[in-house]
């Protein structure tokens, strides 16, 4: 493993009934994918690491520096949510542009900063249209725009893509894999929270199952995912290490 | 049941509660109008200067009273969606209690704080400078914005909370300073409970009666509901006070038509005030700002409850506690507040289910029809607010005459007391529980249909779930109005028919003042469980993760 | 679900609110029905004190009806019209009888007037005057250590020194005050009224709330009665509030009884009448309903009653002419204070 970027140090975090415990590395540039069950801790995962949540103990380290504390717009951190990304009152390029400055009183330089990033979602010409003219995937290149724009080397993803269809949520993907390509700087890392295994198969690198606040496995993804290498996993994924062998 | 059939009977249900509501106010106009046997004197009344005056002063009170609360409670709102501290459930409570506060304890509590002889005239001699002057429009003005400033905080702070959840951790990861995020995600919604709030306030105050007497400091200060109450009580003219009353509706209807095109649609309701999780923190001006603004806004709302409470307090409780008329009365209180604030539930519940089955879209019809479909909702509630206006005094006496001849006097008033007071609180019920039921129905309505769910099964799997906080919230508060009100019962009073309230003015009516202190005190504190019991009981649980 | 024990609540407690009323036949004893003001009913009130006293001789029921003042109890009459229950009437102020016999409700009383001990005499075939009082400005001895003697004082005193009223068109003291202005001041009133308005902190709509001002000490002086003091003398023990004593005279009020053709006793009710001015029932009325009994009473009044302002010149403006004007008079009233 390359140099971790994200390291999430015994962390541990009770809510209600579930007692999470994590503790993993990412590395500088990794993508990795977070399966697992509803309930199980994906989402509040992502949050401890954005710094919505603070664990109970534990420390989490981004950069090599200790975040553990630190409020979220201090962390090296953006973050895409499966809806509710954009501001319903202000255009695609306003939402983009509070990537760059909140008060939107941009330079003209960061006014074509916006147009690329746009541009780069292939939204060109959208940057005039309010949330509610947008298809729910033309929002979520919206968001992308935005938090590429924001040039933050670590981006959590919490479902992103679960509300588009299969070929749209493929494209979407693809599109996530060129912006994190082109980022100027070396790949940005990502942590994804998925319901599909094939999201993680084509695109990331690792893939984490998560159940019950508990991280059960780490791996390659095909390792993890393959049948029969957990019960739990094949469980989940609706696979018996029985039906492999006709695979 | 056919959906078809689901929506012929949401429409007829809602049908029907209106017209039980217009039928009660309207039949009482009706019979009043039948015993005076003449056409009301709307055109004498419109040429008559002192009327005119009169119009004039009712509308600027209740037009500068409804801006300064709303104005007020902007700030408000904001500080203490902001802030966590100590005692924010119960202040957020406490807000809704001056609602149900008898109007003469409120506005004694407020000379108390504000008076001549005032705790801030107090300090203010103290250091050399002149007292205040309470009496007229200030006086006025004070009272109405701590009558109404935390109802509207509440309506906007409900809006704040309806902001999503991902709204907040998008402004904390950008770093949102303050004023950006005031500008970007805190005004926007706030924005859209100032129609609903400023109508609501305004037609509170267009009917103030005690509090523009006793503060208005003389007769110029007076409001057509002080001119019907004279027509009707003190000279006994149905006509006039008909024409009057219709002078007050109409003249309300016609300003908030008017906020309407100019402000959009007056819908905004209260929600439990739950914290949303917020994730900024300010700068420390900021944080300084809405300490401040807290501060100076607790400290305005609450003084005169803890004048309330210490006048309360010197009272001979104990005594008062023990005596068998306080426990009939609390319990004759008590049953008239269950039996209204159940009548106006269900009434509120027709009607809301029609109007949210009126504005569900449907993709199918022309933009013309649903826009007429949409006014017509629109219209539904104003109508609803308009009741607020509807004089008590008029809709008792009328019905009084009208049941007279058919039914044992005694008997009715027990009766008619419930559907004023059920009528009175019914604009407030749809404030509380429209918004969440909408929701509720955009968010299941295709489901439920795809699951072929009507009639009573779908309210009680769909709606019900949704709605049961702010059911219990609108139903204490529907309560806790009928605990405090008066008006409905000062006609029909009776040996056998005694309420809190009644008891307390009886007491302020002969010398007792300090038993009338520790008789407001009981009737705060029954309120304030009233709604900490309702809000408590029927929240919620929380979904786990 | 908890819908439903809600709603069963609910309707007990409606059940429970209707059944009240229900409850009030006791036995087969006839019931004589009064209305009268909400004060006179509560146990402090003169009520149940008469209704103990009047039911130990009468074989009946006697029932009280509380509502807001007279004005309340004539306005309950019109709305009930012929099927009204109630027998008797108490608590109409003169000023209100002419309108009250224009209702054409009222039968003579058939009482004898002679044991009436009120000041300038009261004769009417209908009515039965069962108490008196005089307005008054009631002053905080401490805050007023100069009280006026007249209503000249009053009206030329200082402005700081602020006074409380009730509204003429809504209240009894409220008519009162106009009535005695104009009565000594004839059509100078409304100049008066002017000079007057600058003290005036501030026109209540009732009695309680400008009473209510006044102990919570945010005015010093309040238009009541001569007979509050004694109130606060024989329950308060204190000697704090006083009536200020008027040279131009006091204006009388007096509260009267009257019983109605519909009424189901006519004998009974014609015997309350009778009843209120015997010794026994005038003993009860001062201590009770802080006004001054309107014949002998069996016992001398409590020591109290002898410190009140004593009042040599009972002013009064005959009933008739007070319909007649009323309206005329508020608007006066209005336009001069109003300002």
């Amino acid at each position: 493993m390359n140099r971790p970027f994200l390291h999430l140090d015994a962390v541990r975090f009770r809510y209600d009934e579930l007692d999470m415990r994590f503790d993993f590395a990412v590395a500088a540039g990794e993508w990795l994918a977070v399966i697992g069950p509803s309930g199980a801790g994906k989402s509040t995962l992502l949050d401890i690491v954005a710094g919505f949540l603070h664990p109970d103990s534990g420390r989490i380290v981004i950069g090599g520096i200790d975040r553990t504390t630190a409020p979220p717009a201090e962390r090296p951190v953006s973050f895409v949510f499966q809806e509710n990304n954009l501001f319903a009152h202000l255009t695609a390029a306003e939402n983009v542009a509070l990537g760059l400055s909140p008060s939107l009183r941009l330079s003209a330089d960061q006014k074509r900063a916006v147009d690329a990033a746009l541009a780069a979602v292939g939204l060109s010409g959208f940057d005039r249209r309010r949330p509610a003219e947008l298809s729910g995937g033309e929002r979520q290149r919206v968001a992308l725009a935005r938090a590429f724009l924001r040039e933050r080397p670590l981006l959590l993803l919490d479902e992103p893509f679960a509300a588009l269809g299969p070929a749209l949520r493929q494209e979407m993907l693809q599109l996530l894999k060129r912006l994190r390509a082109e980022r100027t700087g070396g790949p940005a890392t990502i942590l994804m929270v998925t319901h599909h295994p094939e999201d993680a198969r084509g695109f990331a690198d690792r893939v984490a199952f998560v159940e019950n606040g508990q991280l059960i496995a780490i791996g390659p993804t095909d390792a993890v995912l393959s049948p029969g290498r957990d019960p739990h996993i094949d469980a989940y994924l609706g696979q018996s290490a029985e039906g492999s062998r006709h695979l | 049941m056919t959906e078809a059939a689901d929506r012929q009977m949401r429409l007829a249900a809602g049908g029907l509660a209106l017209l039980l509501v217009t039928g009660f106010l309207g039949g009482a106009f009706a019979t009043l109008l039948g015993v005076g046997g003449e056409a009301p004197p709307l055109r004498a009344l419109a040429s008559d200067p002192y009327l005119r005056g009169v119009v004039g002063f009712t509308l600027l009170q209740a037009s500068l009273s409804a801006l300064l609360s709303v104005a007020g409670a902007v700030p408000l709102a904001l500080a203490l969606h902001r802030t966590r501290f100590p005692g924010r459930f119960l202040v957020l409570r406490i807000f809704l209690l001056p609602q149900a506060l008898p109007v003469l304890v409120g506005a004694l509590a407020i000379v108390t704080v504000w008076g001549r002889n005032g705790i801030v005239s107090d300090i203010l001699a103290a250091t050399g400078l002149p007292r205040l002057d309470l009496y007229g429009l200030p006086g006025i003005l004070i009272a109405h914005v701590f009558f109404n400033l935390p109802l509207a905080a509440r309506l906007m702070t409900a809006r704040l909370d309806e902001v999503p959840a991902e709204s907040w951790k998008l402004a904390a990861q950008l770093g949102l300073p303050p004023l950006s995020l005031f500008r970007i995600v805190e005004w926007p919604a706030l924005r859209l409970a100032i129609p609903a709030a400023v109508s609501l306030v305004f037609m509170l105050c267009v009917t103030s009666f005690t509090l523009v007497l006793v503060l208005g400091g003389g007769p110029g200060a007076t409001t057509l509901e002080v001119e019907i109450y004279q027509a009707l009580h003190f000279d006994f003219d149905p006509p006039r006070a008909i024409a009057l009353a219709l002078a007050q509706i109409g003249l309300t209807a016609a300003v908030l038509a008017i906020s309407l095109m100019l402000g959009g649609a007056p819908t905004g309701g209260f929600t439990l005030g739950a914290q949303a999780r917020r994730y900024d923190r300010g700068t420390g001006l900021s944080r300084l700002l809405d300490g401040g603004v807290l501060l100076l806004a607790l400290l305005f709302i609450l003084s005169p409850f803890a004048a309330i409470l210490i006048d309360g307090l010197r009272a001979d409780l104990m005594r008062l506690a023990v005596d068998p008329v306080l426990g009939r009365a609390a319990l004759t209180s008590l049953a008239v507040g269950l039996a209204a604030a159940t009548l106006s539930l269900v009434l509120a519940l027709s009607i809301l289910m029609a109007t949210t089955r009126l504005r569900r879209p449907s993709s199918r019809r022309r933009s013309a029809a649903k826009r007429i479909r949409r006014l017509l909702a629109s219209a539904g509630d104003i109508a609803a607010g308009l009741v607020l206006v509807v004089p008590p005094i008029v809709v008792g006496a009328g019905w009084f005459l009208a049941l007279r001849g058919v039914a044992d006097v005694f008997a009715i008033a027990p009766l008619l007391v419930v559907a004023t007071n059920a009528v009175m609180a019914l604009p407030f019920l749809l404030h509380i529980v429209g918004p969440p039921l909408a929701a509720a129905d955009r968010r299941n309505d295709r489901l439920a249909r795809s699951l072929g769910l009507t009639g009573f099964a779908r309210l009680r799997h769909v709606e019900w779930p949704e709605i049961r906080s702010p059911v219990g919230l609108g139903f204490a508060f529907a309560m806790a109005l009928s605990l405090g009100d008066l008006g409905a019962i000062a006609l029909f009073g009776s040996q056998d028919f005694i309420t809190l309230p009644f008891l307390l003015y009886e007491r302020m009516g002969s010398y007792r003042t300090r038993d009338a202190a520790g008789l407001a005190l009981i009737l705060g504190l029954i309120c304030l469980a009233l709604m900490v019991l309702a809000e408590r009981g029927l929240r919620r649980p929380e979904p786990s993760r | 679900m908890r819908i439903a024990p809600l709603v069963r609540f609910a309707l007990a407690g409606a059940a429970l609110a209707l059944a009240g009323p229900a409850t009030a036949a006791e036995g087969s004893k006839p019931v004589l029905t009064v209305y009268t003001y909400e004060s006179f009913v509560p146990e402090w009130g003169p009520g149940p004190k008469i209704e103990t006293a009047f039911e130990a001789e009468c074989g009946c029921d006697l029932q009280f009806v509380g509502l807001e003042d007279g004005v309340a109890i004539l306005n309950r009459l019109k709305l009930e019209g012929a099927s009204t229950k109630a027998d008797v009437v108490l608590g109409l102020t003169t000023d209100l009888v002419p309108e009250a016999k224009a209702t054409g409700f009222f039968a003579d009383s058939g009482v004898d007037l002679k044991p009436l001990t009120i000041p300038g005499g009261y004769a009417d075939p209908v009515f039965v005057p069962y108490d008196y009082s005089y307005l008054a400005f009631v002053y905080d001895t401490e805050t007023v250590k100069n009280p006026p003697r007249s209503l000249d004082d009053l009206v030329e005193g200082d402005p700081n020194e602020k006074i409380a009223i009730e509204d003429a068109r809504t209240s009894t003291p409220g008519l009162g005050l106009l009535l005695w202005m104009k009565s000594v001041y004839g059509d100078e009133a409304d100049e008066k009224w002017e000079r007057l308005s600058r003290r005036i902190l501030t026109v209540t709509p009732g009695w309680s709330e400008a009473y209510g001002l006044f102990t919570k000490g945010e005015v010093p002086i309040v238009l009541s009665y001569t007979t509050s003091p004694a109130y606060h003398m024989i329950e308060e023990k204190t000697e704090r509030y006083q009536a200020a004593a008027f040279t131009e005279g006091h204006y009388l009020q007096i509260e009267v009884a009257g019983r109605l053709n519909s009424a189901d006793h006519p004998a009974l009710a014609q015997r309350f009448l009778q009843f209120m001015l015997t010794p026994q029932a005038q003993d009860v009325i001062p201590t009770t309903n802080w006004s001054l009994p309107a014949a002998r009473t069996a016992s001398s009044l409590p020591e109290a009653f002898s410190k009140l302002v004593k009042v040599e010149t009972p002013l009064s403006i005959d009933p008739e002419t007070v319909a007649r004007n009323r309206r005329a008079w508020t608007q006066e009233w209005l336009t001069a204070v109003g300002k």
